[in-house]
């Protein structure tokens, strides 16, 4: 009855929780520049906005893969938060960013063309950091099931016969995942395939080409996104909801000042980044924690 | 067991037969009568109750024993005159001593081998069978009409020797048969010496100098192969251990252990792991049909079908984890090395490399999850490849070029090729379709064996992600208005090419259907248990599947999505095309190249750095099963 329950919640919070979150960050963002920013609520003004607008396109089957983005984004999130198989729910997100990629490429201007092929090597950049911190997850707690892995904490290290969080048997893991976190968002240094800011030359990179409701799915899409990562990042903590619920709003403002305090790096810079990170601290917890156990 | 035989027996001596056909009618007509028997044959095999061995006392009987014998010696003779006329002293050296080590034993063995034990049917031959079968006769079938083609219109400079042609493609599929029946090992090395022969013969068949090159390095890679594998008889022989693969799996680790080594590097030569991958990248120089059969359903299946075969030796010694690594080296490299390349063909075949690379890890892990795995991404592979092979032959054809930048608008160019490839894409990589149930399955095997080895896969399978999506792109991306070519398929290759795509589409939605009734029936031959995927798991699989159909469904939405306009491309469009007025009133033209990571991944500088650790792992492999 539970997972019901939570599907119900994500599929109706998770959009209001993800769209406050996104108002949010501009606010954030404008007082880190000493603006007064929108309103709270205005992403949902926005996508109100976007919807009520003719729908242009440049190829009559690009909104259908974007469709289908929304789609996966939505049943992956159920599926984490059900509290399914954690490795189903990293083939879901790459299969929704597949989706999101080919309808940039069907998209054909050139512009949106380079947004595809960034989205293609960030996607590359962060997705061995995200199944290696599953894999890490499945070694502390020996489950691959997020229900169970949110239940179990470290198993190994107890203090006062309390069970810690999953974050101290992986702390590599959790400090590479913040940085693909960076990456996953779009968010400045890594800003690559499409931003918020105007850049000359990406215009909107991968969404260039998308308008009207289109462009208000891959909105609400993002929504859906938000939540399930900062998911991912209350799972480290699980063991203690407060504490999980702060870090993971902790950890969505530090992204907001990464990305007001960096300048856009190349997309080389983010693949080599990621990846070295990810190799030092993804694989080197896992080294660790196989030496330990 | 006279199935069996026939089975065997048909495509050889058809083979031989078809070097006497001259007319193309009668070429069709004799391939049509050998080909589809076999493939049905094959399909009815997956019915028959196993395991079983042959009773038939005289096959082991004089006759066929000599005949074999002098026939593995005239095979040894004339790789060793090959070698002697292209100068290749590596060649006859290599030839010469597998004709000596075989005369010797020849000469020292004593005591008639059992009749029982020559042949060997299980679930794994089975499936091996019905690769070989229906996939290998499909292709067969296709390269009637584009082998017609190729000499007919497209290259009329290479001489015409189809009845060698045709003969090769029957024999090689009579030898794979033979090879994955056999239980006796030197019944199995002599049939392991005709897929090397054939595909030498084959890679080299235009004739050109880089064919001849190409040929004659596959040619000295699988010898050495040969002789490991010639080796291990000859080890067994010594040590009067067991002369049969089924004995051999059964018998105490200790004796088996160099054997097996020995074997499993006979595989992994055949299988075109690193250090070997280069013997499968010069191979398709080959036409097209000789491509697909070495890619998906022959040869290279028959060194990971070794390398399964020998799983429940390996499980959890050194010499397994030795296997495991080079294997997940080897799915590094090649995935990594694709995301280089814009040659179709080359992305195809160091994708084939990378995912013999995850089967071979599966055997080296040799755990029932890891075994299941390696069974399904076989079963998988073959598919999705030979019909991806078959479809990049075809637009080869079409437009001349198999660069993947040139297959910009190819969904409005060639609309039903695409969508083949489109489908065997995502059969190859993608949710919820088989390879990533099976590459699922190697991550769950891995990560309880071995840990470490999940980063190989977890870089390697972003990689994969990488350069498969960047093709689909370039597939559905559609650039000004391309014009349709016509006429796209004829009748024989569509039906052939629907044929592959249904079966792909078909054993992605049935694989618990193929894990119920082929694969776990296997793993209780082997008496291993396993929990594999759960329940639960399962129907999600089904639900995102479903969720995927839900696309094709969409195009009856077609044209109603939004306003048809232009693209933006920085300036003020001029007619439908790429062509803009960009700043100062200059008119310009747009043009899209994919990425492919230069500066930071370069194809030589990792295959050099693959190729060195996987000999020193090779090295060390055969040392630890020395010494243990």
């Amino acid at each position: 009855m539970i997972p019901w329950l939570n599907i119900l919640l994500y599929l109706l919070l998770a959009p209001v929780v993800g769209g406050l979150l996104s108002g949010l960050d501009r606010i954030i963002s404008a007082r880190m520049q000493s603006r007064q920013g929108p309103p709270i609520l205005q992403p949902f003004y926005d996508v109100s906005k976007l919807w009520q607008k003719q729908t242009l396109v440049v190829r009559s089957s690009q909104n259908f893969f974007i469709v289908v983005f929304l789609a996966a984004v939505i049943f992956t999130g159920g599926l984490f938060f059900s509290g399914s198989d954690l490795l189903l729910v990293v083939f879901g997100m790459t299969l929704a960013a597949v989706f999101f990629i080919m309808g940039a490429f069907k998209g054909s201007s050139p512009f949106s063309f380079i947004g595809a092929q960034r989205e293609l090597i960030q996607v590359m950049a962060y997705e061995p950091m995200i199944l290696l911190a599953a894999i890490g997850m499945y070694m502390a707690t020996r489950s691959f099931q997020v229900a169970e892995i949110a239940g179990a904490g470290d198993h190994a290290a107890k203090v006062a016969g309390h069970t810690l969080p999953l974050v101290f048997a992986l702390p590599g893991i959790f400090l590479g995942l913040l940085y693909m976190l960076i990456i996953k968002f779009r968010k400045s240094p890594f800003d690559l395939s499409s931003s918020h800011h105007a850049h000359q030359e990406l215009v909107r990179g991968a969404t260039t080409e998308f308008s009207g409701r289109g462009l208000a799915l891959i909105e609400i899409a993002h929504w859906y996104e938000s939540v399930l990562f900062l998911g991912w990042v209350y799972l480290f903590f699980a063991t203690l909801p407060v504490l999980g619920i702060a870090v993971a709003l902790l950890v969505f403002v530090l992204i907001i000042l990464v990305d007001n305090v960096f300048a856009r790096l190349k997309w080389q810079a983010a693949l080599k980044s990621a990846w070295l990170v990810t190799l030092l601290l993804g694989f080197g917890n896992i080294v660790v924690l196989s030496l330990l156990r | 067991m006279e199935l069996i035989l026939a089975l065997i027996a048909l495509p050889l001596i058809a083979g031989l037969a078809m070097l006497a056909v001259r007319g193309n009618k009668l070429r069709a007509a004799l391939l049509c009568a050998v080909v589809i028997p076999v493939g049905v044959a094959s399909i009815l095999l997956t019915a028959m109750d196993t395991p079983f061995t042959s009773s038939l006392v005289n096959l082991s009987g004089p006759a066929i024993h000599w005949s074999m014998f002098a026939l593995e010696m005239l095979m040894g003779l004339f790789m060793a005159a090959v070698g002697v006329r292209y100068q290749r002293p590596l060649i006859y050296l290599l030839a010469l001593s597998q004709v000596a080590i075989l005369g010797w034993l020849e000469v020292n063995a004593h005591g008639a081998e059992s009749a029982a034990g020559i042949l060997y049917v299980d679930k794994l031959a089975v499936i091996m069978a019905l690769i070989n079968g229906a996939i290998g006769g499909g292709i067969c079938l296709y390269a009637l009409s584009y082998m017609k083609d190729y000499h007919e219109h497209d290259h009329k400079e290479v001489a015409d020797r189809r009845p060698l042609f045709f003969a090769l493609l029957l024999i090689f599929m009579g030898a794979m048969f033979g090879l994955v029946f056999s239980n006796n090992l030197s019944w199995l090395q002599f049939f392991w010496e005709i897929t090397t022969l054939c595909s030498f013969l084959l890679i080299g068949y235009t004739q050109t100098p880089e064919a001849h090159k190409n040929a004659l390095r596959a040619l000295t890679m699988n010898l050495l192969g040969g002789l490991a594998f010639s080796l291990a008889i000859l080890y067994l022989h010594r040590k009067n251990g067991p002369m049969d693969l089924q004995s051999l799996l059964a018998s105490s680790k200790a004796i088996v252990l160099l054997p097996a080594a020995l074997l499993a590097f006979a595989g992994i030569t055949k299988a075109a792991q690193l250090p070997f991958s280069s013997w499968l990248l010069g191979a398709m120089v080959a036409p097209t049909p000789v491509s697909a059969l070495l890619h998906s359903s022959t040869m290279v299946k028959a060194g990971v079908y070794m390398v399964l075969r020998l799983a429940p030796v390996l499980a959890g010694n050194s010499v397994g984890l030795i296997v495991a690594i080079i294997g997940s080296v080897t799915f590094v490299v090649g995935s990594l090395a694709a995301t280089t390349q814009s040659d179709a063909k080359r992305v195809l075949a160091w994708s084939t490399i990378a995912n013999l690379g995850l089967i071979v890890l599966c055997g080296g892990i040799g755990t029932p999850e890891a075994i299941w795995a390696g069974v399904l991404l076989i079963i998988f592979h073959a598919l999705a490849k030979c019909l991806l092979f078959l479809c990049v032959g075809l637009v080869e054809h079409k437009t001349h070029s198999r660069d993947i930048d040139a297959m910009s608008g190819l969904v409005v160019r060639m609309p039903r090729v695409a969508i083949l490839m489109l489908i065997g894409m995502a059969g190859m990589f993608l949710a919820p379709f088989g390879m990533l149930i099976s590459k699922w399955a190697v991550l769950k095997a891995v990560i309880d064996q071995y840990p470490l080895l999940s980063v190989f896969i977890a870089f390697g399978g972003a990689a994969t992600l990488y350069f498969w999506v960047k093709w689909m792109g370039k597939i559905v991306e559609v650039v000004g208005k391309p014009e349709p070519l016509r006429p796209e398929l004829t009748w024989g290759q569509a039906s052939i090419l629907y044929g592959m795509a249904a079966a792909t589409f078909a054993t992605c939605m049935l694989f618990p259907l193929i894990s119920w009734a082929l694969v776990e029936p296997y793993l209780a031959e082997l008496h291993l248990k396993s929990d594999l995927l759960s329940h639960g798991n399962l129907i999600l699989v089904m639900l995102m599947m479903a969720l995927i159909l839900l696309f094709p469904l969409s195009f009856l939405y077609y044209g109603r999505g939004g306003t048809l306009s232009e693209p933006y491309l920085g300036g003020a469009n001029v007619d439908a095309g790429p062509t803009f007025v960009g700043s100062a009133g200059v008119i310009t033209t747009s043009a899209t190249r994919g990425y492919y990571l230069h500066g930071i991944l370069d194809e030589r500088w990792l295959a050099r750095c693959g190729e060195f650790a996987c000999i020193a792992l090779l090295a060390l492999m055969i040392l630890l099963a020395v010494t243990l």
